[in-house]
Formats: structure tokens, C-alpha cells, sequence
């Protein structure tokens, strides 16, 4: 029998993640600091909108692009919420989570060969998609000094003639890094001269605590028309399960994706959608008290870094931090492994967003303060020991 | 801040104070101030705890009371709620709009004292013309908070 596998498949490494995941769910009794996703539940009156949907029997396909009022309404918030106009008839796309709306990005723009700069460390699904799509990813490794923000000088670095798109990741899942309009001016500035498009992956934009609204590069002027915005209702509305997700951008682009879409996809799940116009029209009031619980837990999860004198940067988005774990001389799996082992806590070796994310972690602070606590009082343990042994030694 | 310090110790009373201050991002002494002045401003009226006496051995009821009265001269609805909310039994007194004037809100231990306590007590007061009593026969939600379920993190222990 011949092999029945496609080489690009099999050659693309599992997530880091999955392998991690394996050896927590075998433990008892672990806490894990390892979810990416909220610690509510959806707000009830957008689950109660779903269950409507149920109950008046819709149940059929909508349009590819998706429902035409929620079409609408994701307009009408992202004009509200980042000032960017879309036209919902053709700008527009609603997707199966924002990762499918990456997927399609990337394989609408992609011909065999070109160049993808994916900034790292960074969500797990980029690298692949652009593989997936025979593109060519080239990683560029941001860097803590920068507060893990990229740079005018990093992306210069990476680009040659066959550079074509850039992913930009922010908020940033796993470093909780954000980028503020005078750093996007710099990027945006180098896109327009060297002709690149952009993805941008905004699905933490309404997660930032830096006291100013999230900006979307695609705001910078000259942007707009070589830029996908990425965004969705898991983060904001605590939908993770519910998989809904949208990009919008230039009609041209958006065109192809939607082919993709109705091809691979046909459809996002029609109860979901009705469920998201719902929180599109009701729900600003939920993601404000959301974004204020996690801040409160943001700021009480660094002053235990500190505490336990672990270096972190200050993470002004999502909600993770990503604090270094260099001076105890081990690698990102080795500490994750034996936190788990000694203390039972889980939390993600900084490694599984990219090789660069060695030395860190990722810590996801969406926990009940309790499940904060306990887990802090374990991890300063484990640091405590270490702490004793590395100056016995000395 | 109040707002911020009230809406988190309105969930959690026993919130640790050292806690609460570095999640608001301020000083500790700046929120034990802030609580204390409340404190004395009778914004902060109290800290009790929520609990739930059904899963106890100790026998409670509680009736939902509405009253109408006929306010008298010098003798306005604050007063009368006086006459009513002096009673120990009497949990809570509001003041309604609508059909009836005020709710009482009473606990006893039996229905028969619940009952006794408004023929006797209630019923005759001079301003009083009418009362509806209403039994609680279970609590599922009381201060926000969702008496009948525990809820649980079935959220997958580690994800991207």
C-alpha cells in the first residue's frame, strides 16, 4: 500500500501544548494555571438568545458570510469600539472562531513559496496555517527588553522580496503584550513601504489595561486597505465554546476567504450567531466587568511575582503573564515539569508558543482568586527550594 | 474606589484586606480608610453571611408580607414602618410602589408563629388595613448569589 499521508501533514510538529495537556490530565488533585480561555460563563442573556434560537426552530444554514444582522452588528461594534468602517455586505466574513478566520487569511493571500512573518512567541495555529497554505513562515523573535512588542528594526530584519503578509498578534496570547498606536505607526510605516499585507489577530482587544482603548493597526492611515482585522466573541464575551469568530477587510480579499469558507465551512453555527448578536446589542456592560475582574486578578498575580522575586514584565493585555524563569538555571519544560511533579500546579512552558518563549511561562490569571491563591502558595514554595538550593550550592 | 471597594467586599466580606488593596492598586491603608469612613457614613451597614438554613437541622420559615396601610396624620409611613421594623422577627421592611404599601419580610420558626405574629402583632396596628401573607417554600438565588448548585471549572485543564 502506498503511504497514505500528505508529507507537508506529517512534518508539521503537534502542539506543545497537547503534549503538556497529556501528562496534566493523567494528575490528580493539579491546579492548572494552563486555560486559554475566560473563567465565566457566557452572560445569560446571550445564552438565553441562543436557547431561543433552538426553540423557534433555527436550525437551518445561513449565508456563507453569515447572518446579515449580525453582519451588521459586528460592523456597528467595530466602528464603536475601534473606529473602523466595514461594509457589512462584502467586508465582512463571520467565521468558526477567530481560528478559522486565520486559516482562511492565510490561504487566501498565500501562493506557494511566499514569505509569512509570524512574530513569536505567539498563539500556536499561525506557523502551521501558513505551512498548510505552502507558504514559507519566518519567525521573528520578539524580545522581554521590548516588553514583547515588535519593533520597526525586528521586521526590517526578516523581510526580503518574497516577504508578503505579516501576523500580528496583539494582545498577545501567551506574553499578555500589547502594541499602542505609536508602535504601530512604526510597523505600519514599513507595510506601506515594502508593500505588505497584514493579519491582524485582535480576539484580546477588548482585554487591555494599560487605561486606553485597544487600536487596531488597521486605523493607522494607509492600512486599512492592506489589512485584515481578526477578532471574535470567545475572549470578550467568554464564548469560547460557542465558536464564532470574524475577519473583516478589502472587499477583494474578503471575496476569496468567503470562497474558502463556503467550500470548507458553508456556514458558523446559525444558533451561535443569533447568541452573538445578542451580546453584539446587550453585552458592552458584561465585557466591562469582566475586563475589571481580570484586572484586579492581573494586578494581584504581580504583586506575587514579585513577592516570590520572579521577573515579569508588566502584561498590559489578555490574561496572561509571562514571567522568566532564567536565573534558576532550567529550561521552560524542566520547571513546568517539576512544578507539576513537586506542587502539583500547572502552567505552560513558554517554549510551546516558539523556541524563543524559552526561559518563560505562561500563567493564565483566569481563576478564582481562591485557585490563585493555592497555586501562588505552591509556586513560591518551588521557588522558595530552589532559591535555598542554588545558595546552598554557591 | 468606594464603588470598586464596595462591589468587591458586597460578594466577599472576609476579602483580606492586604488582597483587596492590591487588586484595586492602591494602598492598604487607603482602603481600610475608605472602609472605615463608609463605616461611620452607615453606607456600610453591616457584614453578615449568607446562609442557607435549609441544609441545617434548624427549622426556619420565612413569609413575604405585603401590607397596605392608611398613612394618619403625624403619623406618615416612615412611622409606621418604625412601629413594624422594631420587631425582631421582622427581617426587612420596605416601602412599595404599586398595590400595596409596604413588604415585611418575617422569619419564625413554624407557620403557626409567623402567623400569630401578624394577627397579633401586625394586623392590629391602627394605620394597618389589610395584609397578604406570602410563604417562601424554597430559596434558589438570595444576594446574587445561587443557592442550589454548585458550580464547577469543567474547563479543559490546559488549552492554546
Amino acid at each position: 500500500m502506498r503511504n497514505p499521508l500528505s508529507n507537508v501533514v506529517v512534518d508539521i510538529q503537534p502542539s506543545g501544548i497537547r503534549k503538556f495537556f497529556d501528562i496534566v490530565s493523567e494528575m490528580k488533585d493539579a491546579i492548572s494555571l494552563g486555560v486559554g480561555e475566560p473563567d465565566f460563563d457566557t452572560p445569560w442573556h446571550i445564552r438565553e438568545e441562543g436557547i431561543y434560537a433552538l426553540e423557534k426552530g433555527r436550525t437551518f444554514y445561513t449565508s456563507n458570510a453569515g447572518l446579515k444582522e449580525l453582519k451588521i452588528e459586528i460592523c456597528r461594534y467595530l466602528d464603536r469600539r475601534l473606529g473602523l468602517q466595514y461594509d457589512y455586505n462584502n467586508e465582512v466574513i463571520v467565521t468558526v472562531g477567530g481560528s478559522e478566520a486565520i486559516d482562511i487569511a492565510i490561504r487566501a493571500m498565500v501562493d506557494p513559496g511566499d514569505e509569512v512573518l509570524v512574530p513569536q512567541p505567539s498563539y500556536v495555529s499561525y506557523v502551521p496555517c501558513v505551512t498548510l497554505a505552502y507558504g514559507k513562515p519566518v519567525v521573528i523573535e520578539l524580545q522581554e527588553k521590548n516588553q514583547f512588542r515588535l519593533t520597526k528594526e525586528e521586521l526590517l530584519s526578516k523581510i526580503t522580496d518574497k516577504t508578503k503578509i505579516l501576523i500580528l498578534p496583539f494582545p498577545n496570547n501567551p506574553t499578555g503584550a500589547i502594541m499602542e498606536r505609536k508602535d504601530l505607526e512604526d510597523i505600519a510605516q514599513v507595510c506601506i513601504e515594502k508593500d505588505i499585507f497584514v493579519i491582524s489577530d485582535e480576539i484580546y482587544s477588548e482585554l487591555t489595561y494599560n487605561g486606553e482603548d485597544h487600536v487596531s493597526i488597521a486605523c493607522i492611515p494607509g492600512m486599512k486597505e492592506r489589512t485584515i482585522v481578526i477578532n471574535g466573541f470567545s475572549k470578550a464575551f467568554a464564548m469560547t465554546g460557542w465558536r464564532l469568530g470574524y475577519a473583516a477587510g478589502p472587499q477583494e480579499i474578503l471575496k476569496q476567504m468567503i470562497k474558502i469558507h463556503q467550500f470548507a465551512i458553508m456556514c458558523a453555527p446559525t444558533n451561535s450567531q443569533y447568541a452573538a448578536v445578542e451580546a453584539l446589542k446587550n453585552g458592552d456592560k458584561d465585557v466591562d466587568r469582566m475586563r475589571e475582574s481580570y484586572n484586579q486578578r492581573r494586578r494581584f498575580l504581580l504583586n506575587a511575582f514579585k513577592e516570590m522575586n520572579l521577573d515579569c514584565f508588566e502584561p498590559f493585555g489578555a490574561f496572561y503573564a509571562f514571567p522568566s524563569i532564567k536565573r534558576f538555571n532550567m529550561t521552560s519544560d524542566e520547571f513546568a515539569n517539576r512544578l507539576l511533579q513537586e506542587e502539583k500546579v500547572a502552567v505552560v512552558p513558554g517554549t510551546a508558543f516558539g523556541d524563543c518563549g524559552e526561559g518563560f511561562l505562561r500563567i493564565s490569571y483566569a481563576y478564582s482568586l481562591e485557585q490563585l491563591k493555592e497555586a501562588f502558595g505552591r509556586i513560591s514554595n518551588f521557588v522558595a527550594r530552589l532559591d535555598a538550593k542554588n545558595s546552598e550550592n554557591q | 474606589m468606594r464603588e470598586k471597594i464596595l462591589e468587591s467586599i458586597e460578594k466577599n466580606a472576609r476579602i483580606d484586606l492586604k488582597d483587596l488593596a492590591v487588586m484595586l492598586g492602591v494602598s492598604e491603608a487607603e482602603v481600610a480608610n475608605e472602609i472605615a469612613d463608609m463605616e461611620k457614613e452607615k453606607i456600610i451597614c453591616g457584614y453578615h453571611t449568607l446562609i442557607n438554613w435549609d441544609g441545617t437541622n434548624e427549622d426556619k420559615v420565612t413569609a413575604l408580607i405585603e401590607v397596605q396601610v392608611t398613612p394618619q396624620r403625624g403619623l406618615g409611613f416612615d412611622k409606621i414602618a418604625e412601629r413594624m421594623y422594631n420587631y425582631s422577627e421582622v427581617r426587612a421592611v420596605y416601602l412599595m410602589s404599586g398595590g400595596f404599601d409596604f413588604t415585611v419580610i418575617l422569619e419564625g420558626k413554624s407557620m403557626k408563629e409567623v402567623a400569630q405574629f401578624v394577627t397579633e402583632r401586625l394586623a392590629p396596628l391602627e394605620a394597618i388595613r389589610g395584609t397578604a401573607t406570602h410563604f417562601i417554600l424554597k430559596k434558589y438565588k438570595d444576594h446574587g448569589t445561587v443557592l442550589v448548585k454548585n458550580s464547577q471549572d469543567e474547563r479543559m485543564l490546559v488549552t492554546p
